[in-house]
């Protein structure tokens, strides 16, 4: 070793290496193919401007989209996380936990609001998916039947807003509890006539698909999003084929009568009016 | 008899005894002291291991291929089982067995994932994954319990719902959620009992009941530990840490107010005594539709669905 290996090598690589741009300024396209300037990105409701392929929103930003220039105000889930089986993988769920409240600003991956869309009140519940894959444990379970019963005290109709890889693993067996809570909480909306419809954004999947979300009474997909409750890979391997490459997508499903309407993101606001102004109670 | 990794020593004792057994046959020697005492071996090496069976042991008792499926505890329990068939929509779907049959004198609905117990019926119930059309046949099945009012019992015995092009295709989401909606207003009382593997979606489908039993050797799941340690570990290679994890045994589940009763399987597992398990689980169903009958039809609906919606750990 000299220093012509310890010193100016790793100089003269760091030179020549491309470095990767900072994740803040840009971003890469769901499509995998182009790279994107984050606050055009942002402007254009994280939909790729030149493919149209609709990108994960926070929370926030869905909420705009929902309630465009309408006012809504936060509806409390009162209920903490308690961490039901102190799991550990590679990292404590508990510093999981913490990880994603810091990179997301929410308490858990659910989000309960009201306000009006077009003219007509609602409850909304949206799952974010930057929160740990937006998957359901107890909190996201309790919001979304606090949620329903919300709805029901105000007597308008409920809108879930769903984006999920499923289930929380990390409340084990719990987490698989929220399945029928959420079905349970979906048939206190039935009993009351509330008017529920789901919408369903990249990706929804497993226990989350396999629950509240396919049991809505109006079923609304956002454009070229992954619905399905098997993931493709786990698919392909037990069927040893190659799946189409407009499996599972949201247009996929409306063929095959799993959804009532696919609609663009840009468009989610002026359809849900349009629903709503036929169930409005 | 399949013997599991940890079952070595107990495979050997049994080839000596068989040896010993076939030696007496052939000649006049007098073998039984041996046997007593082979078999006196082979008990406490029975004791040890099962006293102690560790969650990943467990996991391997769950999925044993002599353990007894759906189709032998129907055999064993009931009596006359007429079987149905048929979604009306789509398809029979094997992996899912339903029908009549008589709990002593008493008219029942059984529900269940049947695995098989050879290549052949492994093959012909699709190893007891079932399709939309499993769950959509099931979701009739409940409507008719619910109509006719008979107690409705659900078996569990399967890794999980099937993952396939044709599956995803003909709404396995959708089944799945509906199942669990149907049951929740099925208005008799149901009682589901884990018997092996309870995987994930396609269990719950099954088990949203007034009460839910499980033998002390299946295992309840929402992914698994292959699966979750694929996942969260990035490899294969730690299953058995995330058995331990996940809380997947009937005594973390009982815990957990998850389910609400363990039938224990004596020393050796259930494939070895399916009998007294079986006698065992006949107890409790018995009693648990005699408890569930003392509901009335609303009180038994509000509670079921109360169970799930109030559900907090």
């Amino acid at each position: 070793m000299n220093w012509l290996t310890d010193y100016v090598k790793p100089k003269l690589s760091s030179l020549v290496t491309r470095k990767e741009p900072p994740s803040d300024l840009w971003t890469k396209c769901g499509c995998g193919e182009r790279t994107l300037y984050v606050s055009d990105l942002k402007e254009n409701l994280n939909i790729c401007s030149y493919c149209d392929y609709h990108m994960n929103m926070d929370v926030n930003s869905r909420l705009k989209n929902l309630f465009g220039d309408n006012a809504f105000e936060f509806l409390e889930v009162p209920f903490e996380n308690n961490d039901p089986l102190k799991f550990k993988d590679l990292k404590k769920y508990s510093d999981r936990m913490k990880d994603a409240q810091k990179k997301t600003d929410q308490k858990d991956a659910a989000i309960l609001a009201q306000g009006e869309i077009g003219n007509t009140k609602v409850v909304v519940f949206i799952l974010d998916f930057n929160f740990m894959g937006g998957s359901m444990g107890q909190f996201v379970g309790e919001a979304f039947k606090i949620g329903c019963q919300n709805a029901i005290d105000l007597n308008c109709p409920f809108i879930s807003v769903a984006s999920s890889g499923g289930a929380r693993m990390q409340e084990g067996i719990v987490s698989l509890m929220q399945l029928p809570k959420t079905v349970a909480a979906v048939n206190l909306l039935d009993q009351h006539k509330i008017p529920y419809i789901s919408v369903l954004t990249h990706p929804t999947t497993g226990g989350v698909s396999a629950s509240f979300a396919m049991l809505g009474d109006i079923i609304i997909a956002e454009k070229g999003s992954m619905i399905g409750f098997a993931g493709k890979r786990v698919i392909e391997e037990t069927i040893k084929e190659q799946l189409p490459e407009d499996f599972q997508t949201a247009e996929y499903l409306l063929e095959h009568g799993m959804i009532d309407m696919v609609v663009h993101r840009k468009e989610l606001n002026q359809s849900l009016s349009k629903v709503l102004s036929f169930v409005k109670k | 008899m399949f013997y599991l990794d940890f079952e070595e020593k107990l495979e050997k004792f049994d080839i000596e005894i068989q040896s010993l057994i076939k030696l007496s046959k052939e000649s006049d020697i007098d073998v039984d002291g041996k046997i007593n005492s082979i078999e006196k071996k082979k008990q406490i090496e029975l004791n040890r291991i099962y006293s102690n069976l560790s969650p990943w042991q467990i996991v391997k008792l769950a999925r044993h291929p002599n353990r007894p499926k759906t189709k032998n505890f129907i055999n064993s329990i009931f009596t006359q089982f007429t079987p149905l068939y048929g979604d009306r929509l789509y398809s029979e779907d094997n992996a899912i067995i339903s029908g009549f049959a008589f709990l002593d004198k008493l008219p029942v609905i059984i529900l269940g994932t049947e695995k098989g117990n050879d290549m052949n019926t492994r093959i012909k119930h699709n190893f007891g994954m079932a399709k939309p059309e499993g769950y959509r046949k099931s979701q009739r099945i409940m409507k008719l319990a619910s109509k006719l009012n008979l107690p409705l019992i659900c078996f569990i015995d399967t890794s999980g719902a099937y993952p396939g092009k044709d599956a995803e295709e003909r709404g396995q989401a959708e089944a799945i959620a509906q199942s669990m909606k149907v049951a929740l207003n099925c208005e008799t009382p149901c009682i589901s009992v884990v018997i092996g593997e309870g995987g994930s979606g396609g269990a719950i489908a099954l088990a949203t009941s007034d009460i839910v039993i499980m033998l002390s050797n299946s295992i309840y799941s929402v992914i698994s530990p292959e699966g979750c340690s694929s996942i969260l570990w990035k490899s294969s290679d730690f299953a058995e840490t995330a058995s331990n994890s996940l809380k997947i045994t009937a005594k973390d589940c009982l815990e957990l107010k998850i389910i609400d009763q363990i039938i224990e399987e004596p020393v050796g597992g259930a494939h070895r005594h399916h009998e007294k398990v079986s006698s065992d689980l006949k107890k409790a169903l018995v009693k648990s539709i005699e408890d569930l009958k003392l509901l009335t039809k609303d009180e038994l609906i509000r509670k079921r669905n109360n169970r799930y919606l109030n559900y907090i750990v």
